[in-house]
């Protein structure tokens, strides 16, 4: 019988009561007395000098009540990069200072160098398009294309920065000889040069900030569309704007998605609290959707050559890369860790491979700024091993599931130390992968494809075994590899005098659910009602502290530290019990909701114990302080490696060039699953993401700069009827042996494992077609792509 | 937005009236001009609503035909449409989403004109007629290239006017992202002859294809076009697609559009 509350019971979501209802509250729900509005004047060019911005007419139309420009925020400090890469040399990463709003230049279309605020959002619109129109910028040539920006010395993003090069990483730099000669001994080479196609999050709230100040307190608050409102405070504080960190409050309400590109500071949580203090009065904005394809972190962007040594048997010798990543204009806070030590770390995969060595190369160009996006990183690392895995397997006339069981790391192999600096703590990939055979029918493929091919239709199938690193970090591990924060996370559980409890989380729920789950393990722990703890995040001046959540990170690392204070209570309670049923601390245990005396059936309910805690008339109070309430913080000790198979299939439409993705089956170790209903929902969103990715979504700059796909017209974002059902399975898990609740996260795993397993299946489906020509398609692979590629 | 007026007449002439006046602009379904004046690409003084005017709503059979009032949004079409003509009921179901079927109007649609639209193809294959509030205009002089129309200044579109084919039928290849026509082929065979009409594709707009008119004439049937070769001169070429890609489409959906028709 599965259970019905508690850890492992599929709890119906308690936020959707909220979400489905229109009772949630988003930042733009928000509406404060006297507020103004705020619009940004964005760059309609991609790389110019700023001549002359005449903010006079703006400044006197009706209702405007202030025009700021770059010039306003020379003097404050740069949204920095959260880690310190540096390059092969040894040389730290050129980091360009960026600032509130452009300055002396504008880098990308949708840059915004002035901010117009005033009484009505229609007239801040207005002083807008006029102070666009007084404004004079001599246009640039533009650097859109990664391999002529590093050979164009002459046109530079940032004048500073000579060769448009962020840095040259080398991973890991000592073990690239060796490297080199595993390839060149090598009885086979397969080479495989691909694009990892940008994408524009797309999350379905926009950006959104309200800034305040009250001039009685000098205290700022800010509320904002932030998946780390702690992390938010911390930049515009301490780098950004030189409050001190007590007199700014970050609040992040509902927030209606993120993806990564809310985990980010951006210059108009600056603008509106800056504007808020110099006008005495409440000042929000609220990105147009426009404005989220323009000014958004977008995702991915890398361009790698691939090369992989084998045995003609398809045994992995070497892996060797070289990777072009964009990071746009600027550097976004994690812009330089998700191409390295998120991407670099991963090259090995789930594999017993001798020899990797990752070579990246970090690109300014006149786009916008790249970050982290779901997955961050370790898609970008497994679709590159997935694909040439799936290259040597053709080109060597070898079967793809057994060339994956001949080089994937056995169960007796763990823990194990990758030639690219990870220790995998455990795992049993073989399971994973004979439960996505079982479950996607393999044995039954041939039969269906001939069935499609009666319909006139190419059935192709499609492997990938992915691995990747969450539950994001080791404090002292990040440290050594450039980290400039520390990756632990932290939870209060406050247990009110009538037993019921509020538990105060880092971790901030943007759609994951977590308010659900953690109530769960709580409730489970503590032998209480779900219904009687309530999870509240997202306010820095109601919680700890926290990172936030991202990289797969939430449960792993914030529910330990839930978990831990959970422990931190039940000691505390036992002292309690054993004071109140006058036995030895010893021999007082918990279960069930009781403390109870061993050997006797004295016992007291939790409830009894947290009344006592706050009237405390029976109560050790010589020795223990009144109340309950505990924190912990917790610091992983490992990253979690959560791994799977997934299996595509899909139709194509040799005339049309049109992919179908008939069916998909994805077979997962997450470790131990708290709510396999929201689990399978984030698999199901994740596997959604990679098929759009895989599929649909393209973003495309012309040779201006411009963003030819900046909306829904031009950008295809998956629709349901884009993504098959779903089958999806976890149960072949092996716990993580480093938290205490034995998780792994799984909130990006689809939309990692996915994009190869796609487009594994439509070069599989052309080559059953006859179309052995073709070895590769990049993403996405429309339709138009597909027919290219059969007719070229 | 800019701010504007707003009138909603009842009947055609208080429309045609108020859309003399400096600025005034016809408003059908608003789902292409009010996303155009949200930009601010557009800006007109007033508006006048043309969803209040009995005469310009429903579906009926009548001389000629199958009338529809301009001012009949695509979900109507798509139920009221289907006894009488199948093919065109369902280019009217696939047209966007359930908002844009409820607030879209044929007549907004075809006096827009835009080369990826659905309708112009129906009106175009069907030699359908437009009525205005002035005249009759056949299908054949109506549509005059992207967004460019045989209508006149204060002229409006009040119904269109289908001949009922004895097979017809529309196949939409959808652009991804927008999922308007890539490219869309409607076919009708009428006693006299079968018409084929291309949207999406052309840089002039929705056309007539004569090759497979004359070859479908003779032969109702995919076969029959086997042999023809679509110029991809003149095609529109951007991300979605080059000229050459959707030269081949008009081809396999006009193929398929022959299977399909009923
Ligand atoms: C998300 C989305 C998806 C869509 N998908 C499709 C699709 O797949 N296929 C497709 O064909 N279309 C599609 N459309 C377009 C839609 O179907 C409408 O038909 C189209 O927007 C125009 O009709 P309307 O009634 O909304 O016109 P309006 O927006 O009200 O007007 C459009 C223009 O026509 C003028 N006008 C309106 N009525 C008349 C009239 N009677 N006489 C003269 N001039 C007039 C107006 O002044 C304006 O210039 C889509 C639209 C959206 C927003």
């Amino acid at each position: 019988m599965p259970k019905d509350t508690g850890i492992g019971a599929s709890s119906k979501r308690r936020e959707d009561v909220r979400f489905l209802t229109g009772k949630g509250l988003y930042t733009d729900d928000v509406s404060l007395h006297a507020q103004a509005h705020a619009v940004m004047v964005r760059s309609t060019v991609a790389h110019g000098r700023i001549v002359r911005i005449d903010t006079s007419a703006a400044a006197a139309m009706p209702g405007v009540l202030a025009v700021f420009t770059g010039e306003d925020f020379a003097a404050v400090g740069g949204n920095p990069a959260g880690w310190l890469i540096n390059s092969r040399d040894g040389t730290p990463m050129r980091e360009p200072k960026r600032p509130v709003l452009a300055h002396g230049k504008v880098r990308h279309v949708g840059d915004a160098y002035a901010a117009v605020i005033a009484e009505t959002y229609q007239q801040a619109k207005d002083a807008a398009e006029q102070l666009a129109a007084d404004t004079e910028i001599e246009e640039l040539p533009a650097i859109v294309d990664m391999k002529a920006a590093v050979a164009d010395a002459g046109n530079r993003v940032h004048d500073e920065i000579p060769d448009n090069l962020c840095f040259d990483w080398g991973w890991i730099e000592d073990n690239r000889a060796a490297v080199d000669a595993a390839m060149k001994a090598a009885p086979h080479v397969v080479t495989l040069e691909l694009v990892n196609n940008r994408l524009v999050p797309n999350a379905m709230e926009p950006r959104a900030s309200i800034g305040e100040y009250n001039p009685g307190t000098g205290d700022y608050k800010l509320t904002t569309t932030s998946q780390n409102p702690h992390l938010t405070r911390l930049l515009v504080a301490a780098f950004v704007m030189g409050i001190p960190e007590n007199k700014l409050t970050v609040v992040a309400p509902d927030v209606g998605g993120g993806f990564g590109s809310k985990i980010y500071h951006y210059g108009e949580e600056a603008l509106v609290l800056a504007a808020a203090k110099k006008l005495g009065r409440p000042v929000r904005w609220t990105a147009e959707r426009t404005e989220s394809f323009l000014s958004d972190a977008h995702g991915r962007d890398h361009v790698t050559k691939i090369e992989l040594g084998c045995t003609k048997e398809g045994e992995i010798l070497a892996i060797r890369t070289e990777t072009l990543a964009n990071v746009g204009a600027y550097l976004s806070n994690f812009s330089t860790a998700t191409p390295t030590f998120l991407h670099g770390t991963l090259m090995a995969g789930p594999y017993k491979v001798p020899h990797v060595y990752v070579n990246v190369k970090a690109v300014f160009t006149n786009t916008a700024p790249v970050d982290a996006y779901r997955g961050a990183g370790r898609p970008e690392a497994t679709y590159s091993l997935e694909r040439v895995i799936d290259k040597m397997c053709r080109e060597l006339n070898l079967d793809p599931f057994e060339v994956r069981r001949k080089n994937l790391l056995t169960p007796d192999q763990f823990p194990y130390t990758t030639p690219v600096g990870l220790v995998y703590d455990t795992g049993n990939y073989q399971a994973t992968l004979d439960k996505a055979i079982e479950l996607g029918n393999v044995a039954g493929f041939e039969k269906r494809a001939a069935e499609s091919k009666a319909r006139g239709k190419l059935r192709g199938m499609g492997l990938s075994t992915w691995i990747e690193a969450c539950g994001i970090a080791p404090s002292h591990l990040v440290g050594v590899l450039g980290s400039r924060v520390g990756l632990y996370d932290a939870a209060t559980v406050r247990v009110n005098a009538t037993g019921n409890i509020s538990v105060m989380t880092g971790a901030h729920s943007h759609g994951q659910g977590h308010e659900t789950v953690f109530a769960q393990i709580v409730a489970e722990r503590l032998g209480i009602p779900e219904s009687s703890v309530e999870i509240v995040h997202g306010d820095t001046s109601k919680i700890p502290f926290g990172m936030g959540s991202y990289g797969s990170r939430s449960l792993a690392v914030c529910g330990s530290a839930m978990n831990k204070a959970v422990d931190k209570i039940i000691a505390k309670g036992k002292k309690i019990a054993a004071h109140m049923l006058e036995a030895a601390e010893e021999d007082i245990s918990f279960a069930d909701g009781k403390f109870s005396v061993a050997g006797t059936d004295k016992a007291k309910t939790f409830g009894e114990i947290a009344f006592s805690a706050y009237v405390p008339h029976n109560y050790p109070l010589e020795t223990l302080e009144p109340g309950l309430e505990e924190t912990a913080f917790y610091d992983p000790g490992n990253f979690t490696y959560p791994a799977g198979a997934y299996i595509c299939e899909v139709e194509v439409d040799p005339d049309t060039g049109k992919v179908d993705v008939v069916a998909f089956t994805a077979a997962d170790d997450f470790g131990n699953v708290m709510n396999p209903m929201i689990v399978e929902g984030q698999v199901h969103g994740g596997v959604g993401q990679g098929i759009g990715q895989a599929l649909c979504e393209n973003t495309s700059y012309d040779e201006n700069g411009q963003l030819l796909t900046g909306s829904f017209m031009d950008y295809a974002m998956p629709r349901a009827d884009d993504v098959p059902f779903y089958t999806v399975d976890h149960s072949c898990s092996t716990p993580c042996t480093h938290n205490p609740l034995g998780v792994k996260g799984c909130g990006e795993a689809g939309a990692i494992g996915t994009p190869p397993a796609v487009v594994n299946a439509v070069i599989d489906a052309l080559h059953r077609g006859g179309m052995t020509h073709v070895t590769h398609i990049d993403m996405p692979v429309s339709p138009h792509r597909v027919w290219q590629a059969i007719n070229g | 937005m800019h701010n504007f007026d707003f009138t909603k007449p009842s009947t055609i002439a208080e429309a045609v009236k108020a859309l003399s006046a400096e600025g005034a602009q016809a408003l059908s379904g608003g789902q292409t001009l009010i996303p155009t004046m949200k930009q601010r690409l557009a800006a007109p003084v007033t508006l006048v609503s043309l969803t209040g005017i009995a005469e310009m709503q429903g579906v009926c059979m009548g001389e000629g035909g199958l009338h529809i009032g301009a001012a009949t949004p695509h979900a109507v079409v798509a139920r009221d449409a289907a006894a009488h003509y199948p093919a065109l009921a369902a280019l009217a179901g696939g047209i966007g989403d359930p908002a844009v079927r409820n607030r879209g109007t044929i007549g907004g649609s075809i006096a827009n004109n835009d080369p990826a639209a659905c309708y112009p193809s129906a009106v175009l294959g069907s030699g359908a007629t437009v009525v205005t509030n002035r005249r009759k205009i056949a299908a054949d002089d109506y549509f005059q290239g992207m967004f460019t129309t045989a209508l006149e200044e204060g002229e409006i579109v009040t119904s269109v006017v289908f001949p009922i084919p004895e097979k017809a039928a529309y196949v939409k290849f959808n652009q991804p992202a927008s999922r308007f026509a890539l490219t869309g082929v409607f076919v009708a065979k009428f006693k006299d002859g079968v018409r084929v009409a291309v949207t999406g594709a052309s840089n002039d707009g929705v056309f007539r294809w004569a090759e497979a008119e004359a070859a479908l004439s003779a032969d109702f049937s995919a076969k029959a076009i086997a042999g023809l070769t679509v110029d991809a001169d003149g095609m529109i070429s951007d991300l979605h697609g080059t000229a050459a890609y959707r030269a081949n489409l008009v081809k396999v959906l006009t193929g398929r559009a022959v299977t399909a028709a009923r």
